[in-house]
């Protein structure tokens, strides 16, 4: 009685997803390395084909953000994936993408003047399925546009985000999620001199069907490593990231 | 296919042009004028002025005593070019190829063309009247060999349409300035006694070019055909081109996509079946009032796909501006390039830089915001960290080396390092407190120095010292130290944020 119970209510739940324009991810589930982070995701995966808004303060901020997406990116984009990063004020270093697992010659980076047409060309890149993800460096957006964002995006199964550096407003948008990442002191073992892997806080302000919360997380070796799973053997042998 | 020319001359081409502008000067005697060694000379003459027997070189006062109600304005300098320049390209109505031939006339390569119009005559008689309406007297001739056109139009009294293959009998009876011979062999020629071309054309080469020079003769075998002469069109013509003349004149955007769309499938399909796609292309639209419309596209990669060209195109649609309306449509590929056929469902579905799909967007994207804004890089060998890397020229460009990953580089990197003050306690020690943008950074931990050597053969300089830090906020950034420590004149700097 109750497994009927339970059963009625998944497939409920699957039908609400459904009618709110989320495909059904089976057959294109992605191992976004996250670990126990993947459980709050709706479906138990991380929303591909779906607009992610990312918010930040401050330049230390978005070098941390940028360094997640990168993260993300690394399993997204696979290993002949093109990612499109568009921006008005561009400070992203191409070769330290090489630290994550991505080769920086599979990015195209369109440098514009003006937000509008940063918004046009994220529009018209989201449209297009040849590409793995498409990053865009908006400070501003309104609900309408980011709906318009995310039509484009269930049409094409394009993954896209938005990074808010600086932004003046904080709005509702149409975006999957909203997320947060501040860096943390990086972990040294036995007091070795230098500086330790990069570590973040990471903080899932809002999601859609998926539960919000905070993470410390790491990067380790090329892959993410939330900090209460961090066995302290080993790591030091590896290489580290920036 | 034989040749045939069309020659046109403006009999009074700047006067017209002031008449049109100011009709009440048509029916009188009027002249233009300009100063010369501090007299006033005539430079154009209008029909009633000429009929007068006032002609172009007299002097102003001179003419005044024998017209006294001559109208006089001044001459625009380079009016006549202007002028023929415009006409020229309105003239592309009859034939592509037109050229200007200053001072005072057209050269119209008409071969193949006249038939369209019903035979010579039609031809030449719409030309006259076409231009008539427009306000111009004009003399036409067309005949086989430009000189002969050139010299039919201007001097002779017999019919203008000479057939093909008589234009050495039309030449006979004219004065020797109809060979376009410079002043002083004219006068030599007119000394002589010989008054017609018939007088001298049969004299052995040898002995006319002793007494009048190479150039005589070159100037007499063009007009007969026996050295072929050029003309240089106003505008060149592209091998790839499409034409479409309408009955009607088009106003509506909705007619110009299908005028478009119409061009863009004719010009792929020959390009498709050349195994050529194209890489720029202009469609351009002739206005009724001779005003040419034009919009230009570019690709990343030759393409031959109408609907791909077509959307590129049609961002670019409303700019163009019918008026009055369009009566042709010319589509034109200046760059074109080998296309192989690919097996296109092989590559469906494939991501990758290969993709078709991505250089169309490129295409698309480069299209709105321009190609400037659009960068792809790949590795250099440089340790400089601003050398690290380079401008990829396009999609398919494959790096000759790799990206390190053995050195740690911040994800965010400021485009022009800047200073900082720190304070640091011993040489080739990472500092210990930095102020930057008024605020101060504890450092916690930290590592380097690397130290990176300025390349002496690309810029002369001192070497940077970086250190990577973190401060008590668990910030982490990339400094460097410009010069030794010893050194009176080091700097500190701040260069990156890393992730």
């Amino acid at each position: 009685m109750l497994d009927a119970k339970t059963d009625i209510l998944k497939n409920l739940q699957s039908d609400i997803l459904r009618l709110q324009g989320f495909k059904s991810m089976s057959n294109v589930t992605l191992d976004i390395g996250l670990g126990s982070i993947t459980n709050t995701f709706p479906n138990g995966s991380f929303p591909l084909g779906a607009v992610h808004e990312f918010l930040s303060t401050q330049i230390e901020d978005a070098a941390s953000t940028s360094g997640f997406i990168a993260g993300l990116l690394s399993s997204l984009m696979g290993n002949n994936g093109i990612t499109l990063w568009i921006s008005s004020s561009r400070t992203l270093f191409p070769p330290a993408l090489k630290s994550f697992g991505i080769e920086p010659d599979r990015f195209i980076f369109i440098d514009l003047q003006k937000e509008k047409d940063a918004i046009w060309v994220m529009d018209e890149a989201l449209k297009c399925n040849a590409l793995s993800a498409v990053v865009g460096e908006i400070r501003e957006i309104d609900f309408t546009t980011s709906r318009r964002l995310q039509l484009a995006v269930e049409q094409s199964q394009v993954t896209g985000f938005i990074l808010r550096n600086n932004y003046r407003k904080l709005n509702t948008t149409a975006c999957v999620s909203r997320w947060k990442i501040t860096p943390l002191a990086s972990v040294l073992n036995d007091n070795l001199p230098g500086v330790g892997f990069p570590k973040w806080k990471v903080e899932l302000l809002r999601i859609r069907n998926g539960k919000a919360g905070t993470w410390d997380v790491q990067w380790i070796n090329g892959g993410f490593i939330p900090v209460e799973s961090i066995s302290s053997v080993s790591i030091w042998q590896q290489q580290k990231a920036g | 296919m034989d040749k045939r020319y069309v020659s046109i001359w403006f009999r009074h081409l700047n006067t017209d042009w002031f008449s049109l502008r100011q009709p009440q000067l048509r029916n009188v005697p009027f002249v233009l004028r300009t100063p010369s060694h501090g007299r006033m000379i005539i430079t154009a003459t209008n029909a009633v002025a000429e009929a007068n027997g006032i002609n172009t070189g007299m002097v102003l006062a001179d003419a005044r005593a024998v017209v006294p109600e001559l109208e006089v304005l001044d001459d625009i300098p380079d009016l006549s070019e202007k002028l023929l320049k415009r006409i020229a390209e309105w003239c592309i109505r009859f034939t592509p190829v037109v050229a200007i031939d200053l001072p005072d006339g057209l050269l119209l390569d008409v071969t193949g063309c006249s038939h369209l119009w019903g035979g010579d005559e039609n031809y030449v008689s719409d030309i006259i009247k076409k231009l008539k309406t427009r306000g111009y007297d004009v003399r036409v001739a067309m005949t086989d060999t430009i000189g002969a056109a050139w010299a039919v139009a201007r001097f002779s009294k017999e019919p203008l349409v000479i057939a093909s293959n008589k234009h050495i009998d039309a030449l006979m009876s004219l004065p020797p300035q109809a060979l376009r011979l410079e002043a002083d062999v004219v006068d030599r020629l007119h000394k002589l006694g010989l008054h017609q071309i018939r007088q001298f054309i049969k004299m052995p080469c040898a002995s006319l070019r002793r007494r009048f020079g190479q150039h005589f003769l070159m100037r007499l075998d063009m007009a007969l055909g026996q050295q072929i002469e050029t003309i240089q069109p106003v505008q060149p013509i592209e091998p790839y081109q499409e034409r479409l003349p309408c009955l009607e004149p088009i106003v509506t955007a909705t007619g110009i996509e299908i005028a478009l769309r119409q061009l863009l499938e004719t010009l792929c399909l020959r390009l498709m079946q050349e195994q050529k796609g194209l890489r720029t292309a202009i469609f351009k639209g002739y206005r009724i009032d001779g005003k040419i419309e034009q919009v230009d596209i570019g690709t990343s990669r030759p393409s031959h796909n109408v609907k791909h060209l077509f959307k590129l195109f049609e961002i670019k649609l409303p700019t163009i501006e019918p008026d009055m309306g369009i009566e042709l449509f010319v589509l034109e590929a200046p760059k074109v390039e080998d296309h192989l056929p690919m097996q296109e469902k092989m590559w469906e579905g494939s991501v990758g830089l290969e993709d078709m799909r991505l250089s169309e967007l490129i295409d698309r994207l480069a299209n709105k915001v321009g190609i400037q804004t659009i960068h792809r890089y790949l590795p250099d060998e440089h340790y400089w960290p601003e050398r690290s890397f380079k401008q990829s020229t396009s999609l398919q460009e494959k790096s000759t080396t790799v990206w390190r990953k053995d050195k740690l580089r911040p994800l965010q990197i400021l485009r022009h390092p800047e200073r900082i003050d720190v304070t640091a306690p011993i040489p080739d020690y990472p500092p210990m407190v930095f102020r930057y943008k008024g605020k101060v950074h504890h450092i916690v931990k930290a590592d380097g120095p690397e130290r990176i050597e300025q390349e002496w053969w690309l810029q002369q300089g001192q070497h940077r010292d970086y250190y990577r830090v973190e401060d008590e906020e668990g910030h982490r950034y990339w400094l460097f130290r410009l010069g030794h420590y010893h050194d009176e004149t080091y700097q500190w700097f701040i260069h990156g944020f890393f992730a």
